[in-house]
């Protein structure tokens, strides 16, 4: 396989024999809470702004931490084993439910599918398993926070959720890495499964390190996130804030094979400096009157390049099927670049289709406008993020709409004016 | 002059912006109390000069001071003049889309609070604040939600202006072209808010191509502008000249 070159995205040649593809902390023991857990390790997470411990512990936000390859702690465990719930690194998910391990992993997104699925199916050493049992709505937020801290490390993390019939969970996931000079692969593969009725939820709050204000350093952030709506009436909804990364080349897709099934997308991309974003989404319509919505709000700024590109396939069986996209774009200062490519297949008659895309900027003018009314500059850039990306954030589970409004504003300070 | 109560003073200013001299040799003292109304032929530096006091910038200051309230402001920044009380009315509004009029008016009404050591107020309380002003510019509550200009006719946005003019009450108002392309009634109802906002510790300095404005807004001097300096002052008379007989004869 050859890495494929149809992106719109500049990037130098990965030298995979230089990766390091397993990497551990120290700690051996598996654990179950958080008191356990190295300290220096929580301090770590601390200081970059993602409190593992009380805080998300009583907002009953349930966490499995991923540090470079392993799985490091789970938290709730034993609370979500009462109601069925399996929430575990994939590890254990391997030795404890190889049933379920052996009939779904690799069937959303199966091992050739793209060259760095292969990748990761070749090498990933662990990630998190979600099992949701029937007619269980999960009482918590789940939540992985994913971190890549040797230098030459990749993380090639596995995530597979599972909802059964009238299932309902919703999941965040979380990202970080240190800054290094040197580019840093990351290359995940998340696979949801939504049977009868089951709704999935997958957040994502990605802020890995984006390299430094001359475009050195950061994470190459390849993943494949795929849903498959398998049974009637399913839902599976990606929400992505994408911050980080100095390429962030992903599409988060659902695939809807049952009939009444929905997919949904909502992202909002912000790239600053030389950040470079290729992202969207796929929404692939076999089941009759399934349903699509798509909304995505791509920021630019310093000298960046943000794409969205987008697949919409309906399928000659997906008779009534609907599908609504929404692509917007905001320009910041005059380096920045902004490209919308999306691709659209219908083959048939009594599909419903819609595609809005605009343009916008903030200019000098705006920000002055701002000023004069003494509203101060981070104030001004703060309130015209948050009104484009409003769409968006009502998407977020509450405790992560804030986070991801600040992330917004501190990821954009110093880039206008 | 100086016996009365400056509150703006500018000595000799000179700006320029893409290093093109716009400003040349500006002096111009207003007092508390009065209405001044700057007149000029198109590209004669008033709109420059209201960015240039506000701090707008892509205008460089070269040489000259601004004083306002006996304080040299051209160092600060243009959301400390704004809290120092200097406020421009926009010929353009711009419009700001996915921000609400409503977040952003009390976004600048508490940010205005805040800069004077008082407390800020939650949206409930606001209400009842922005209630008060749409009244004094004829306008309905479902102004707020909607967002910043987007979407405004020509005449809703002078309004607009004339409404944060009312709420964040500054000493100094610079109204730039605010009667432009307004029909009569519309014209009525601004001049009705300036005059309701004017009293004698205010100031405010008027930019316009036309005499109607002043027909109910009555100036206390008018200035003629052109190649970015004051070539002649007069009282309210000057306006009526001027609308007959164009600026030629200045020269």
């Amino acid at each position: 396989m050859k890495c494929p070159k149809w992106a719109h995205l500049k990037l130098s040649e990965i030298n995979y024999q230089d990766i390091i593809y397993y990497s551990a902390p120290i700690t051996k023991k598996k654990l179950n809470n958080l008191q356990e857990v190295d300290p220096e390790l929580l301090k770590t997470f601390e200081k970059l702004g993602i409190s593992l411990s009380e805080q998300k512990r009583l907002s009953n936000v349930a966490v499995d931490i991923v540090f470079d390859s392993v799985s490091i702690a789970t938290t709730f465990k034993k609370e979500l084993a009462e109601y069925g719930i399996v929430f575990c690194s994939i590890t254990e998910a391997i030795k404890d439910y190889s049933e379920l391990i052996q009939k779904y992993l690799g069937s959303v997104v199966p091992i050739g599918d793209n060259y760095f699925s292969a990748l990761n199916s070749a090498v990933f050493t662990d990630g998190s398993f979600c099992y949701i049992p029937k007619g269980v709505k999960c009482p918590l937020e789940l939540s992985t926070y994913f971190r890549i801290n040797e230098q030459k490390s990749g993380q090639f993390e596995r995530t597979l959720i599972i909802a059964d019939n009238y299932s309902q969970v919703s999941y965040l996931e979380g990202c970080t890495a240190p800054q290094y000079k040197e580019h840093q692969l990351h290359a995940a593969v998340v696979e949801l499964i939504a049977l009868n009725n089951a709704t999935i939820k997958y957040s994502t709050v990605q802020n890995w390190y984006s390299g430094n204000a001359e475009g050195e350093g950061g994470i190459y952030n390849f993943v494949t996130k795929r849903g498959l709506c398998i049974g009637e009436n399913s839902k599976i909804s990606w929400t992505q804030v994408e911050t980080g990364s100095a390429i962030t080349w992903k599409y988060p897709s659902c695939t809807m094979i049952g009939n009444n099934s929905q997919g949904e997308f909502y992202s909002v991309a912000l790239t600053n400096n030389y950040q470079q974003a290729d992202t969207g989404s796929k929404m692939i319509h076999i089941g009759k009157n399934s349903k699509s919505r798509i909304v995505s709000k791509g920021i630019s700024a310093g000298n960046s390049k943000n794409s969205y590109r987008g697949l919409v396939k309906i399928n000659y069986k997906a008779l009534g099927s609907r599908n609504y996209s929404q692509c917007d774009s905001l320009l910041i200062g005059n380096g920045s670049n902004s490209n919308t490519f999306p691709f659209i297949n219908v083959q048939n008659s009594t599909t419903k289709l819609e595609h809005e895309a605009s343009t916008s900027k903030i200019g000098e003018e705006q920000l002055f406008y701002f000023l004069q009314r003494g509203i101060s500059l981070e104030k001004s850039i703060e309130l015209m993020i948050n009104g484009f990306c409003k769409d968006v954030f009502t998407e977020l589970p509450l405790e992560f709409a804030e986070e991801a409004n600040r992330l917004l504003s501190l990821k954009l300070e110093g880039s206008v004016g | 002059m100086d016996s009365k109560n400056p509150i703006l003073e500018i000595r000799n200013l000179k700006a320029a912006i893409n290093n093109i001299e716009i400003l040349k040799d500006l002096n111009l003292t207003v007092n508390r109390g009065e209405i001044h109304a700057i007149m000029g032929p198109n590209g004669s530096g008033k709109s420059t000069f209201s960015k240039v006091i506000a701090g707008h910038p892509a205008y460089q200051v070269l040489s000259g001071d601004i004083f306002f309230k006996n304080q040299n402001i051209l160092n600060l920044e243009p959301d400390e003049r704004s809290h120092l009380g200097i406020f421009l009315a926009f010929q353009y509004p711009i419009e700001i889309p996915g921000v609400s009029n409503e977040d952003f008016l009390r976004l600048a009404y508490n940010s205005k609070l805040k800069s004077n050591n008082k407390n800020e107020i939650d949206p409930i309380e606001f209400l009842s604040v922005i209630d008060e002003k749409l009244k004094i510019i004829d306008m309905s509550s479902t102004f707020l939600s909607r967002n910043v200009n987007e979407g405004f006719s020509g005449g809703e946005k002078k309004r607009n202006e004339i409404l944060q003019m009312a709420l964040l009450d500054p000493e100094l108002a610079i109204l730039d072209e605010t009667d432009s392309g307004l029909d009569i009634d519309a014209l009525k109802i601004i001049s009705k808010g300036i005059n309701n906002f004017m009293n004698k510790n205010k100031a405010i300095i008027l930019i316009t191509h036309y005499q109607r404005l002043l027909d109910y807004v009555k100036p206390d001097y008018i200035h003629v502008m052109q190649d970015g300096k004051i070539i002649k002052t007069g009282n309210a008379q000057l306006a009526e000249e001027l609308e007959k007989k164009g600026y030629e004869w200045l020269k």
